[in-house]
């Protein structure tokens, strides 16, 4: 309970927003692109490698007075498939649930195929999860597969 | 399949492929019938193609069809920055089916969501052209008497050949047991070894077509494609990793037949021509009928 305190202490507390939690360290400033956060005009706190006893490592990040639609938690769990996300009302956790990865990816992630349809024309990307855990997803068009090393988001 | 576009082999379950089968041996017992005689066919070949475009035209004009088309973008709208959405949307009002090739991958799909009347992928870039594998199955068959638990050697370029992917998935329904020869770069890729795994098939890697041979009941060879390789000295340095000739299948069983989509390059020496276990002719004949039995199914006149 003690250590648990001082780590919290590394990030201070918001009133009301959203805190990611358990985000791979290397897909800290990925998430941040995803979900926009660059161009978020009130206040941002994040942080990166801090102790995680369930992962070694993890990131954080506080969003202050936002909160997200499913679809964009969706995009979340490509890059950080085990985040928590915690929703605050009043310095109170109001919920908290585990990101999940979807059974289909639309609109969000770009084929990784520079010939594939959806890069030719105007054609919206959909992608089948072929894998959840490795986060392989297989285009509905030209069949191939995008990774989390080949995936570009929109 | 009234009206159901072919664009990946596995939109047509196990027993349409085999009702398709079924129908081409009808065809090939009577090519020339005239059930298309109210019907027009557009034919779009964004690409060249010399096999599947005109054994395509030979299936229709032996049904008695009417063909529009082209068999090159660059004298067409395309030219003029046309999407393939609104000439897709424009040749529908012309006809009754569409057959396309387009070096775009996931093309074929595309235009299947958007057309009105039903599309066949007569291949997309690299992804699929499932009438040669109905083809390729149809031989196998008609040359082995069973699709069932055969070996297949594969050879060549495993990485881009679009007739080994659509193969490989097609033969999962049939428990066959793969041999896999490529040189180490134009491995299997693994969405398509996947599906062998789902399976639980046995498949296994070499890179020396020997080693197979013996225990082959079909080898099907392929070219390795000038045009998929980016790299000019990459394709020189592995172009000529095979090269089969008559000597190699004196010893092979009796059923051995040796199978290839064509156009060979120097992979086949032509010494095996006269060899009564080289099929790829015959098997190009096949395309006839079975893109007859697919058209006729499509549009729902059989």
């Amino acid at each position: 309970m003690e250590k648990k305190k001082v780590k919290e202490l590394k990030v201070s507390a918001i009133e009301n927003g959203t805190v990611i939690d358990h985000i791979p360290p290397s897909a800290v400033f990925k998430v941040i692109r995803i979900l926009k956060l660059e161009a978020f005009e009130d206040m941002v706190l994040f942080a990166t490698n801090l102790e995680s006893k369930k992962y070694g490592k993890k990131g954080i990040i506080k969003v202050s007075g936002r909160f997200f639609e499913p679809q964009e938690l969706n995009k979340i769990s490509l890059v950080a498939p085990h985040a928590s996300i915690i929703e605050i009302r009043d310095f109170q956790v109001a919920s908290k649930k585990i990101v999940e990865t979807p059974n289909q990816v639309n609109g969000i992630v770009k084929c990784f195929n520079p010939n594939c349809i959806t890069n030719k024309e105007q054609v919206r990307a959909k992608f089948t999860v072929v894998d959840k855990e490795d986060t392989r997803l297989k285009c509905h068009y030209c069949e191939k597969i995008t990774t989390r090393e080949t995936m570009e988001f929109f | 399949m009234k009206n159901k576009s072919l664009v990946s082999i596995n939109d047509y379950s196990k027993e349409e492929q085999l009702s398709i089968l079924e129908l081409a041996a009808e065809f090939e017992k009577k090519p020339v019938q005239n059930i298309l005689q109210d019907y027009v066919i557009a034919s779009l070949f964004f690409e060249p193609s010399t096999r599947t475009r005109l054994s395509f035209e030979s299936a229709v004009n032996r049904l008695g069809g009417k063909i529009v088309g082209f068999s090159e973008a660059s004298n067409t709208s395309v030219k003029k920055g046309e999407s393939l959405r609104d000439t897709i949307l424009t040749v529908a009002n012309y006809s009754d089916l569409i057959v396309m090739r387009n070096p775009v991958e996931g093309s074929a799909r595309f235009a299947s969501e958007i057309s009105p009347v039903p599309i066949i992928n007569a291949g997309d870039g690299a992804n699929q052209h499932p009438t040669q594998t109905l083809l390729d199955l149809y031989s196998i068959q008609k040359t082995q008497g069973t699709l069932d638990n055969l070996h297949v050697a594969m050879v060549g370029d495993l990485k881009y050949g679009r007739t080994i992917h659509s193969l490989v998935i097609a033969l999962c329904n049939y428990n066959t047991t793969f041999h896999l020869v490529s040189p180490v770069e134009l491995k299997l890729p693994s969405s398509v070894k996947m599906h062998i795994k789902e399976r639980k098939l046995a498949y296994h890697q070499y890179t020396e077509v020997e080693d197979v041979i013996p225990n082959a009941d079909v080898l099907y060879m392929t070219r390795i494609q000038r045009e998929r390789f980016s790299d000019p000295l990459e394709y020189e340095r592995i172009k000529n990793s095979y090269n089969l000739s008559y000597e190699m299948i004196q010893n092979t069983k009796e059923n051995f037949r040796v199978l290839h989509p064509l156009p060979r390059v120097n992979e086949i020496n032509i010494n095996v021509d006269k060899s009564p276990k080289a099929y790829y002719f015959e098997q190009a004949l096949n395309g006839v009928f079975v893109r007859q039995a697919l058209i006729a199914s499509i549009l729902g006149l059989k």
